[in-house]
């Protein structure tokens, strides 16, 4: 995506802007179009803040929403300079209708939005770098890189966001920045921890720790001190899959007995109120989320012979089987998440004994299939609602990919092992 | 109620264990060193070894028999025939010592949903203590837990790794210090 220009070709071609600059009309009208992305070019900086500007430029090209245009490194300094003016009609030249300028200092960096076309700064801000946490720095500069694209599209950027995910190698869950840097573990050594969730807030996570206090506890693990807290009423049973209430206050989780799995849901904010949703038996009941406002919960339920989506009201009233299947023709479907909005959920269904990840619209009631090549499972969305990371074994192992559901485009997070079961945070304020 | 008599049950039993032989539950450690069940060595003839304790011998075999761990296919949790004679042979001990608790961990090959394995594990362990039930074991006495696709005996993909690891593993957690004999 990232698109790096011949400067010497460019210099000559000032038609080149004269095309862009009436390209870019369509967007200066105000209405974003994710099918539209703008050029963005994001100018030299001064040396101390080289990290900040290629972070910031990394973010840009994975927001998806921008034809990032890289700068040559050599030479362009001197013409572009810095605290000088800025030379907008060369960078028009590169097709780019916006600029973004990192200046200033590590304690006093300035975000400079330039519109190319107007050639004015259509907004800035200045902030210190944080650099006492570890990985904090890091995330100020995401921070910024979102701000970024709030002005220039209107919608949120996902930079400063953070994966969960499962290693499959000492089956602790870990971290990572959703660019891939900053992996660490968070749940302690030497416990079997699987499905991991995220407060809405980001202060903490839940997870089932395998063996211990039961056979299958939820733990609640805050984040900023390492506190783990059993959640009440899963020493019994195995009690699996568990996810927040957008109001951080509930969890809804699969209770799994000799006789069945059934939904719960308890009060996490007072330790109490348990609260079952399915009476289900002989039936196995997994993997519930809560819709964004709280009011509906989608889960799998195998209570028609296979594995499928199902919907529920958030008190266990009306239930549905929500994704349409064939019964015998259409595969197993595991693993469902709704996007921000709630207007759609994604899945992973089995196409010839293989997952792959699909969307389902719930106004249109439209079934996508989204990858086809390996497997491709477990995912879950970012908080922008298009991107959606999943676990592909299509280079090998399996591995972390967020796809880009509006360009189609896949990127890997590496991580050393494999890694199983993501999710996805909300954007994480200060601290988080 | 069903889901509250099963809490109980198992309360009491993990108490019991934990005062008794603390060893017998240990915390799930990762990892194939930590797996509880290794497949059981070859039957050795009384000849090949030095003399030993009779008692401690037969002691060996019943512990072997207990924790030999049975199989299924993909994606199932019936008992298979070959299963079912193992499963007869553990009874049969069962039943001779009224004293001996177990706990059953159900497994599941990686494939399939991670999260759906760990539904598996549960059935194919409740498998296995309905049929214990059906010879007249009280329920009590077992414990079970699914460790759905997360313990692998064998880490491979391919389908020989996969058959070994739909498995159930038999784990004493309580009475086996001395163990009668079946007659």
């Amino acid at each position: 995506m990232t698109r790096a220009v011949a400067l010497a070709g460019l210099m000559a071609t000032l038609v080149g802007a004269r095309i862009a600059a009436a390209q870019d009309t369509v967007r200066v009208k105000g209405v974003y179009d994710a099918a539209i992305r703008p050029g963005i070019v994001v100018l030299p900086s001064p040396a101390e803040l080289d990290s900040v500007r290629a972070i910031i430029a990394r973010d840009l090209d994975y927001s998806d929403r921008f034809e990032v245009i890289s700068l040559p490194s050599a030479g362009e300094i001197a013409i572009a300079g810095t605290g000088t003016a800025i030379n907008y009609p060369l960078y028009r030249s590169l097709r780019a209708s916006l600029a973004v300028e990192v200046s200033g200092t590590r304690a006093d960096v300035t975000i400079r939005l330039h519109d190319l076309l107007t050639e004015t700064v259509r907004q800035e801000t200045t902030l210190p770098l944080d650099v006492s946490g570890q990985g904090e720095a890091r995330m100020e500069v995401h921070r910024l890189s979102d701000q970024i694209v709030q002005w220039a599209t209107g919608r949120p950027g996902v930079a400063a966001t953070r994966l969960l995910f499962l290693n499959n190698g000492d089956k602790r869950i870990y971290r990572v920045d959703s660019d891939g840097y900053g992996i660490a573990p968070i749940s302690p050594a030497n416990v079997l921890a699987v499905s991991p969730a995220w407060s809405p807030d980001g202060s903490r996570i839940a997870y089932t720790q395998l063996g211990g206090e039961g056979p299958g506890t939820i733990i609640l693990q805050s984040l900023g001190t390492g506190t783990r807290l059993v959640v009440p009423s899963t020493t019994t049973g195995q009690n699996i899959t568990p996810s927040f209430s957008p109001d951080g206050r509930r969890l809804v989780f699969s209770k799994m007995t000799e006789q069945a799995a059934n939904l719960y849901t308890v009060n996490v904010a007072d330790l109490c109120c348990v609260e079952r949703l399915t009476t289900g038996r002989f039936a196995e009941n997994l993997s519930p989320v809560y819709s964004p406002d709280g009011r509906r919960v989608v889960f799998v339920s195998n209570r028609s012979g296979s594995p499928q989506i199902y919907g529920m009201a958030a008190d266990g009233t009306d239930q549905e089987l929500l994704v349409p299947f064939d019964y015998g023709s259409s595969g197993n479907s595991f693993a469902p998440d709704w996007t921000p909005d709630g207007t759609m959920i994604v899945f992973h269904r089995e196409y010839g004994g293989n997952p792959q990840i699909v969307t389902f619209d719930l106004a249109t009631r439209t079934l996508r299939q989204r990858t086809s090549s390996g497997r491709n499972e477990d995912p879950s969305f970012a908080p922008d609602g298009r991107h959606v990371v999943f676990v592909s074994n299509r280079t090998g192992r399996g591995q972390l990919h967020v796809l880009d559901l509006e360009t189609g485009r896949v990127r890997q997070v590496a991580t050393s092992g494999v890694a199983r079961l993501p999710a996805w945070s909300r954007p994480l304020g200060r601290g988080r | 109620m069903r889901i509250r008599s099963f809490a109980l049950a198992l309360v009491v039993v993990v108490t019991a264990c934990g005062k008794k032989q603390p060893e017998a539950v240990p915390m799930p450690t990762p990892g194939p060193s930590s797996t509880p069940a290794p497949p059981p060595p070859p039957p050795t003839s009384p000849n090949s070894r030095p003399a030993t304790d009779p008692n401690a011998e037969a002691r060996a075999d019943l512990l072997r028999t207990l924790q030999e761990p049975i199989y299924f296919e993909y994606d199932q949790d019936a008992i298979r025939p070959d299963a079912q004679s193992t499963l007869e042979r553990k009874a049969a001990i069962l039943l001779a010592n009224p004293g001996l608790r177990i706990r059953i961990a159900g497994n599941a090959d990686e494939r399939g949903s991670d999260e759906y394995n760990l539904v598996l594990g549960t059935k194919r362990a409740t498998a296995a203590k309905r049929f214990f039930e059906s010879k007249g074991i009280d329920g009590s006495r077992i414990d079970i837990i699914s460790y759905g696709e997360e313990r692998p005996v064998d880490p491979a993909s391919n389908e020989g790794a996969w058959a070994k690891n739909r498995r159930d593993e038999f784990e004493i957690t309580a009475g086996g210090d001395r163990l009668v004999k079946p007659q």
